[in-house]
């Protein structure tokens, strides 16, 4: 990494405001081509928006952007992609109701006589080009129908597949397991290799450590450190990030999951707080049985497409079940409404926090009360007082980043996005409370602190069911783990068997033919 | 792209979006007042509010409508089939009439909900379909024009409270009721939650096709007491031509007060405005003897600015 080489892509003095805050102030960064560079930083840091501004989508207030050594100003984000800056967005932008093979190919379709798009020719290639990335599926399927994970690789096969001087990716692995993050990392190795500069936003460290050679720490909208990465402790990392002392960070400022809490928790006679028996669902799952005790937190392993987020809805009747049921404490739930699952105390955090968790016109503080709205209510009509109280309580405890709880949430960055789902569902006070990648996207510091509240909550007597693609946290998180495979648990671990590598044996077990 | 646009302009257009069609009704009254002779008499003031009242009833049930991302094509047809079972069930008196074309607006409301909420046919489908077979049934009961004496009707729909039209006291009541309802209840955010999400909006536990279902009832049971008002007014039960064409000004309404077509978002209060600025503007028009045509395409290009306005909220 000699200075000597030019930039590709270079910010300079870069400010970007947006009412009520400043995500962006005088921020300089050059991305050097065959290097991978990490971005990072907390939650609302404005690493996202730093990315809008170098792909078109937002205009600098201040500064200005230098490419191939000229001054730029891209208009639009097909303008940007044009000129060779292709972007993963944090949130998966695809079409959802298109074809695999239209969403990766769209806009280059190969075309035959007339101008027709040869769609014989297109999910030939589709395929081919994504079962380089590991993905074995029907291309003509609508993209909505795959896991976000598969989503996320067809957003990077597309991204990829553009002739490009500068990949940036915003939280790329955020729903990607470990063997695709491995496919993932060749594929940046080999971007490197061809001299492209790529922008690496994760708020993994493991993975900064394993794929960047530089870094960039940005902190409430400004470069708190740039360098090279190796030479960077990963404590002091943390503590650039959080602007805290290093001291303070290594005396314990992070907590995680406490582990003392796995015991075999006392559950002779008690009846569990949820049983799902045979939940059966053509191709999807195929007669799941999962149970979970109050004040238990119950992991659950797998690949991708392994039917751990599908378990999730069955429970909570978001997934049209053929058969089984659910019984909440010992009464079998209507099933096929999740009105009365939250009413019976369950609650899912569902994994696509844009589609189905967000409303983005609606307030930070109305997200917040949706799901508690008639207990915060008084005949039909809202409450302010009760909801004020709610929302302040939450907002501070999760440390939600927002200018006001008028906000609307979309304006929020990504990872307080996710807090204020999580928010919404701690306000009803559930007695069992199904997490799908809770801590995705969102920072060290929160990460703990979501953590350390599950662990809380759990001790309090609520029941959790954590699904996580995050190996670590399932592992340092659960009392048990049940391990799933097309759609089936094969194999459960409990106490001292809760490790990374028996979980891996198990998914590996019986026949190590994949599944997409 | 909204944050492509330089700060002063984007400022300017978040200005329009909220405030654009008050603007309007403003600039609108000051023109009237310097340059309409009698404009300020208390006799056009009466005529224009009596006029656009039926259109204000209206558009607060498609207003709620639109803001589930839905739309609402049965209103004309519903305020049609209330005029006829008023003319019906007159016999018995003019509140029992009454309270039979109400529940005739429900039925048509629950049946364009049902398809809607549980069926999940498209809106603009389910309630094509009502807009067609409603106007029929209409037809049917009472095939041609029916004149009526009795003297309640006629009073609700020309008599006046210190005076101010009762059909105009109606309307702004509903209004008040309906912005309560959509800012402070339950329901009214729960509405807005599932036209900004719905997916989201299932899985945080709202009963959806509920809240959907009774969207649907009070766009009927609010379009057949326009229906009815209408009615009271004509002194006369028509149920051929009431109503016609009614959905558009109320969609027109809607969209100029600034609700978004993509749902989750509602505009009580600047809907209303948009149904008075559109009446204004045509009233406007017609008193400086501009032909019909100029008057249509003056609020084609206000429905574009509108919408434009409106736009990047609504995709986002
Ligand atoms: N369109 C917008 N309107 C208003 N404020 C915005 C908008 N986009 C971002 N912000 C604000 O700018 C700040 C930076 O947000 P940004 O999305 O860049 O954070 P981030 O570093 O990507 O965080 P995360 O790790 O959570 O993704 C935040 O305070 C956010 O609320
Ligand atoms: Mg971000």
């Amino acid at each position: 990494m000699s200075q000597s080489v030019a930039p590709v892509l270079e910010a300079r003095q870069i400010s970007k405001r947006f009412p009520g805050v400043v995500a962006l102030d005088g921020v300089s960064i050059a991305l050097l081509p065959g290097e991978v560079h990490a971005l990072v930083g907390e939650n609302g840091a404005g690493k996202s928006t730093l990315i809008k501004v170098f792909t078109g989508v937002h205009r600098p207030d201040g500064g200005e952007l230098i490419y191939n050594g000229s001054p730029v100003a891209f208009g639009t984000p097909l303008d940007a992609q044009r000129a060779g800056i292709s972007t993963i967005y944090q949130e998966v932008n695809l079409v959802p109701m298109m074809s695999v093979a239209r969403n990766l190919m769209l806009g280059r379709e190969p075309r035959g006589r007339l101008g027709v798009i040869d769609t014989a020719r297109m999910y030939g290639e589709a395929e081919r080009i994504l079962a380089g990335y590991g993905v074995v599926t029907d291309v003509r399927r609508p993209l909505r129908t795959l896991g976000m994970g598969v989503q996320q690789m067809v957003a990077l096969a597309r991204a990829v597949a553009i002739d490009a001087r500068v990949v940036i990716m915003d939280e790329p692995t955020s729903s990607l397991e470990p063997r695709e993050v491995e496919t993932l990392f060749s594929v940046i190795r080999k971007l490197r290799d061809d001299g492209i500069a790529v922008v690496y936003v994760s708020h993994r460290l493991d993975e900064l450590y394993e794929v960047c050679d530089r870094v960039t720490v940005l902190r409430d909208g400004r470069v708190a450190h740039t360098g090279p990465l190796a030479e960077l402790e990963r404590l002091k990392l943390i503590a650039l990030m959080l602007g805290r002392d290093l001291d303070e960070v290594r005396t314990g400022g992070l907590t995680r999951f406490s582990r003392d809490r796995r015991h075999a928790r006392e559950r002779d006679g008690a009846a569990p707080a949820v049983r799902a028996e045979g939940l059966t669902r053509r191709q999807v799952l195929r007669g799941v049985d999962v149970a979970v005790w109050p004040g238990e937190v119950v992991g659950l392993g797998g690949l991708l497409g392994a039917g751990r987020s599908e378990t999730a809805k069955g429970i909570v009747g978001a997934l049209p079940l053929d058969a089984g049921r659910v019984l909440v404490g010992g009464l079998p739930l209507r099933t096929g409404s999740t009105t009365a699952a939250i009413r019976a105390g369950v609650s899912l955090l569902p994994e696509d926090r844009k589609a189905e968790g967000i409303i983005p016109a609606l307030s930070v503080r109305e997200n917040i009360a949706l799901a508690a709205l008639p207990s915060l209510s008084r005949a039909g009509v809202v409450s302010d007082a009760k909801i004020d109280k709610v929302v302040e309580v939450f907002m501070r405890r999760l440390r939600i980043k927002a200018a006001s709880p008028h906000q609307p949430v979309q304006e929020l960055s990504g990872g307080n996005q996710q807090k204020v789902l999580l928010a919404r569902w701690l306000a009803i006070r559930p007695k069992i409370l199904l997490l799908d990648e809770p801590t995705r996207g969102i920072d060290v510091g929160a990460k703990a602190e979501v953590q350390a509240l599950v662990d809380e909550l759990a001790e309090e007597g609520l029941g959790v069911l954590l699904i996580s693609s995050d190996l670590e946290e399932l592992v340092e998180g659960a009392d048990r783990i049940l391990v799933l495979r097309e759609g089936a648990v094969v194999g459960e671990l409990s106490g001292d068997d809760v490790t990374e590598d028996k979980i891996m044996a198990s998914i590996a077990e019986r026949g190590a033919e994949s599944d997409g | 792209m909204a944050e492509a646009v330089a700060p002063p302009g984007r400022r300017v257009l978040a200005w329009a979006q909220e405030y654009g069609v008050y603007a309007a009704v403003g600039v609108l009254l000051l023109f009237n007042v310097l340059f309409t002779p009698h404009f300020l008499d208390v006799a056009n003031f009466r005529t224009q509010l009596v006029q656009v009242a039926p259109i204000v009833i209206v558009s607060l049930g498609m207003a709620l409508v639109i803001g589930t991302q839905g739309i609402d094509l049965s209103v004309g047809s519903v305020m049609s089939l209330a005029a006829a079972l008023v003319a019906l069930y007159l016999g018995y008196g003019a509140w029992p009439a009454l309270l039979v074309a109400l529940v005739g607006g429900a039925v048509a409301g629950t049946a364009g909900g049902a398809l809607v909420a549980y069926v999940g046919v498209q809106p603009i489908v389910a309630t094509l379909a009502l807009l067609v077979g409603v106007r029929g049934l209409a037809n049917v009961l009472v095939p041609q024009l029916v004149e009526f004496r009795n003297p309640d009707l006629i009073a609700l729909g020309s008599s006046s409270l210190s005076g101010v039209p009762v059909i105009v006291v109606i309307a702004a009541v509903l209004t008040l009721l309906m912005a309560f309802l959509v800012r402070r209840t339950t329901f009214g955010r729960q509405v807005v939650a599932i036209g900004g999400n719905r997916a989201a909006s299932e899985l945080s536990g709202l009963p959806v096709r509920r809240v959907l279902l009774l969207v649907y009832v009070i766009s009927g049971v609010l379009a057949a007491l326009a229906g009815v008002l209408a009615t009271a007014r004509l002194q006369a039960s028509d149920p051929t031509s009431l109503g016609l064409f009614i959905e558009l000004s109320a969609i027109t309404a809607v969209v100029v007060g600034g609700t978004p077509l993509s749902g989750g978002r509602i505009r009580v209060l600047s809907t209303v405005m948009g149904a008075l600025l559109m009446q204004l503007l045509s009233a406007t028009l017609i008193k400086h003897n501009l032909p019909q045509s100029w008057t249509q395409i003056v609020q084609a290009v206000i429905i574009l600015a509108a919408v434009y306005a409106t736009r990047e909220r609504g995709t986002r």
